[in-house]
């Protein structure tokens, strides 16, 4: 349903005040949708029209349960595209309407400027109800089964990407590279054979030829991260099959950096939602309210990290420091803690800082370059641990290391395992042999088991991974049937990455 | 914009969960696990394999970082920690997820599963209910039920057998006797009341191990009578050497020691049938568990006569489990089996474990009584 009148009003006012502030956005169209709606669309991430999958089934069923029982609400729900589109919730108060729209207008700056989503399709709509027709259509000639056991398989991967790569030359171009000599094949007048190709040469050149082949030349030549990738270029599949998995790598690519950024994205939205209410949108009497809802958005609950709470309070704590000149050599090394509370030299330039940051930063280098001792205390960030002997949560540490570190290993590769394709013809075989770079947290091997037989539905072949359990270097395999495990040094990356580390 | 219903997919979830508990409902049923979990109208039953698998950490959800007030190593809560917003984290090794599904649900996959008959209510004490519903077609009726596809079809019909209907410029008149409307059809629906007597032997042999067989098999057994009967009842009688009535809650929990006299509890049920429930209106099933181990042959005769006089005759079926015990001498059934060598009305059953619960169900149920 589109705005009615007063919202459409609300809309441009806020709009303005957007601009005025120097955002930059996708236009945003805004849809009215009822309380029950708004599980539905969630459940499709935000998108009128997917392919058909249980799984958006299972997560309606979830997001419909917790509304009926209170303990969640959706206001707000923005999608990255041009135009963004973004729903609002039917029947909710006027100053709801305001601060939901002033934070999607950000949301929409986001999208449109921070460069990690410089490569997301920006007509992801269309392009997701071109996939939904596809699958449909694969659906009604192969059969729901074979076709959602294919999506399931292909689904336990789909994190398996590389996020910093997502553009890649396609089969086509490095198909043209490898089809180089064609010099045996040209045919020459019988006379001038024994010119142009003598006979000792010829003989060489045979051996030279064979011996290349012969040598042991792995694929892919270098670790490859984007698994998915690999296996759409290289796995035996059926063509549609093929597709489906490219259009779901494609999909993963997409919702990627909303989950690279979620802690900057959300942040920057609640820092502009509430500027552009406390200072411009709001009337005095709708101050109460609209504090209340701010703070429901910005709440903290103990063991669960608000997104919202801590980007906003970081770009606060970057505009106060940039705008201070609380930075650099000389601040730093300040000692005297009561000049340095005090330290204010009148830069300005908090805003530029904050814009710039929006632009070049995801969350990762974000909490690495700003997360300051100061702020951590000030915010009272903790670490908690589970202690199973006890069966409770306690709080682990107040340290500003441990704090940080453990925030960075939560988002560094979104928490996932570093997993990359190894060898595809391992063991002279045709297998696939996966690696998982070790950093000191073993795999979960009952999860790794499904994994890899999904990985061996896809392969057509057994599957290997390379972990570290236990201490103890160990292949894991899957052939299809059963997934059995041993101790298994994998020899050859050693001397390898040892080379890439020197050069 | 048009949005898409989310309704085939997830209906297309509920098929995938009801696959899933039917693929392992034996495992359920002989493990007893989803007891304790049932709210209301629903039980939560774990589901392995319907989670997307991905790889992860052994310990993911196991630390993180939060924010608020109190000092190192206070507990911020009991318990695991639930995956929260954002947050990654199963419970720790624990590879499943928890599914509600309704209780009727359940006994209709149970009864898929086992192949079990549905259960046809004594004719004379079934209630006859008659409802109306819109659910027939006809020629007459007024224009606010007019059935627009049936009477486009009818007139579409007519056009294409007497030729008039063109392909390419296809124009469809309905005329008055093409118009279909929809009509009240009586139902007849039978509605009939069942009432349960749960007979449990709670003598000093019956340990806690055949207990739990006993609290496991009564509960598919509710399930199954209480998805073919509308309104149920059920009762509960524990005896050792007296027979009590008791509430749910004390038939599972009591431990008593001592004697046994089966022919307590008998009469008791019989009492019972007499003054509450009048065989015209009720359909009636009493349930007898014991370990098989009477005190008496002159107490074991009691207990025939009183089922050849008041239990057979009255009730749809009698069924009697025997659970194995180690202290048990099993005669009881041998017993009934020589006394009722070919009575219809008489189910017995031998539970060995918890893996016998299934067939011990089937067994009760097969004749679809």
């Amino acid at each position: 349903m589109s705005l009615p009148l007063y919202l459409w009003k609300i809309r441009e006012d806020i709009r303005k005040h957007a601009v005025d502030y120097g955002l930059d956005f996708f236009e945003v169209v805004y849809e009215l949708v009822s309380n029950e709606k708004v599980n539905e669309i969630a459940a499709y991430g935000g998108f009128p029209v997917r392919y058909p999958h249980w799984r958006f089934g299972m997560e309606y069923e979830r997001l419909a349960k917790s509304h009926m029982y209170g303990l969640h609400k959706i206001y707000e729900m923005v999608i990255n595209n041009d135009p963004c589109y973004a729903y609002l919730v039917d029947g909710s108060a006027v100053v709801d309407y305001k601060l939901i729209m002033a934070h999607v207008y950000a949301h929409s700056d986001f999208f449109k400027n921070n460069m990690w989503f410089d490569h997301t399709n920006r007509k992801m709509m269309d392009e997701m109800a071109n996939h939904a027709t596809r699958v449909r259509r694969y659906i009604d000639r192969y059969g729901i089964n074979r076709v959602e056991r294919f999506v399931d398989a292909c689904l336990s991967i789909d994190n398996l990407i590389d996020y910093h790569f997502p553009e890649r030359a396609s089969r086509k171009s490095q198909d043209a590279e490898e089809t180089g000599d064609h010099r045996f094949s040209v045919k020459t007048p019988d006379y001038l054979e024994s010119f142009m190709y003598p006979e000792d040469y010829v003989a060489d050149q045979k051996r030279r030829k064979k011996k290349e082949t012969q040598r042991q030349k792995r694929v892919p030549s270098h670790p490859e991260k984007d698994v998915m990738y690999f296996l759409v270029e290289h796995a035996p599949l059926e063509s549609w099959e093929r597709d489906v998995l490219s259009m779901l790598r494609e999909e993963s690519l997409y919702f990627a950096p909303q989950g690279q950024t979620k802690i900057m994205n959300e942040g920057w939205a609640a820092y502009w939602h509430s500027k552009i209410l406390t200072q411009k949108a709001l009337d005095s009497s709708e101050i109460i309210d609209f504090a209340d809802h701010h703070s429901q958005t910005v709440a903290t609950y103990g063991r669960n990290l608000n997104p919202y709470k801590l980007g906003v309070e970081l770009f606060r704590d970057i505009e106060d420091r940039w705008n201070k000149g609380r930075i650099g050599k000389e601040y730093e090394e300040c000692n005297d803690a009561k000049h340095k509370k005090m330290w204010d030299r009148g830069l300005g330039l908090g805003r530029e800082k904050i814009f710039e940051i929006r632009r070049i930063y995801n969350d990762v280098a974000f909490l690495d370059e700003f997360l300051t001792p100061e702020f951590c205390i000030e915010n009272k960030l903790f670490t908690w641990l589970y202690k199973q002997q006890f069966n409770r949560v306690v709080i682990d540490s107040r340290d500003f290391e441990q704090v940080k570190g453990q925030i960075l290993k939560q988002i560094t590769n979104f928490g996932n395992p570093r997993i990359s394709v190894f060898d595809s013809n391992f063991q002279n075989r045709g297998e696939l042999l996966l690696t998982h770079t070790f950093e000191g947290e073993d795999l979960d091997q009952k999860y790794a088991n499904d994994v890899l037989r999904n990985i061996a539905t896809i392969w057509r072949r057994p599957a290997h991974i390379h972990t570290v359990f236990g201490n103890e270097s160990q292949l894991w395999t899957h052939n299809g049937k059963e997934f059995s495990t041993k101790a298994y040094v994998l020899s050859e990356p050693e001397a390898e990455s040892d080379e890439d580390d020197n050069s | 914009m048009s949005i898409q219903n989310v309704e085939k997919d997830h209906s297309r979830f509920r098929e995938i969960v009801k696959g899933a508990v039917r693929k392992n409902l034996k495992r359920y049923v002989s493990q007893g696990e989803i007891l304790g979990k049932e709210g209301g109208k629903t039980v939560k039953i774990p589901i392995p394999e319907i989670e997307i698998p991905r790889f992860k950490f052994k310990g993911d959800g196991e630390s993180g970082v939060g924010q608020g007030e109190g000092e190192e190593g206070d507990t911020l809560g009991q318990g695991p920690p639930q995956p929260g917003s954002g947050e990654a984290g199963d419970q720790p090794g624990e590879h499943e997820l928890e599914a509600e599904v309704t209780l009727d649900e359940l006994a209709q996959i149970l009864g898929d599963e086992l192949e079990l008959p549905k259960i046809q209510p004594k004719g004379t004490a079934s209630l006859k209910v008659e409802k109306h519903r819109l659910s027939g077609v006809s020629k007459v009726g007024p224009e606010s039920l007019r059935h627009f596809r049936r009477s486009f079809r009818e007139a579409l019909k007519r056009q294409i057998a007497s030729g008039l209907y063109n392909p390419n410029d296809p124009n469809i008149i309905i005329t008055r006797d093409d118009k279909r409307y929809r009509s009240f059809k009586p139902q007849m629906s039978q509605e009939s009341n069942a009432v349960i007597i749960y007979m449990m032997d709670v003598s000093g042999s019956m340990g806690d191990e055949q207990k739990e067989i006993v609290r496991i098999e009564s509960f598919w057994i509710d399930a199954w009578l209480r998805h073919n009967y509308k309104g149920i009842q059920s009762r509960y009688i524990i005896h050792d050497a007296k027979a009590r009535e008791v509430d749910r809650d004390t038939f599972f929990r009591t431990r008593e020691s001592g004697g046994t006299m089966i022919s307590t509890a008998y009469s008791l049920c019989a009492d019972i049938i007499d003054t509450e429930y009048p065989v015209e209106d009720w359909n009636i099933y009493p349930f007898h568990f014991s370990d098989g181990d009477n005190w008496s042959t002159d107490d074991t005769k009691r207990c025939m006569q009183i089922l050849n006089d008041v239990l057979l005759p009255k009730s749809n079926m009698f069924c009697y489990g025997q659970v194995k015990s180690p202290y048990g001498s099993g005669q009881f059934i041998k017993d009934l089996v020589a006394s009722f060598p070919d009575e219809e009305g008489m189910i017995l059953s031998e539970i060995e474990d918890k893996d016998g619960i299934v067939e011990s169900i089937r067994t009760f149920f097969k004749k679809g009584k």
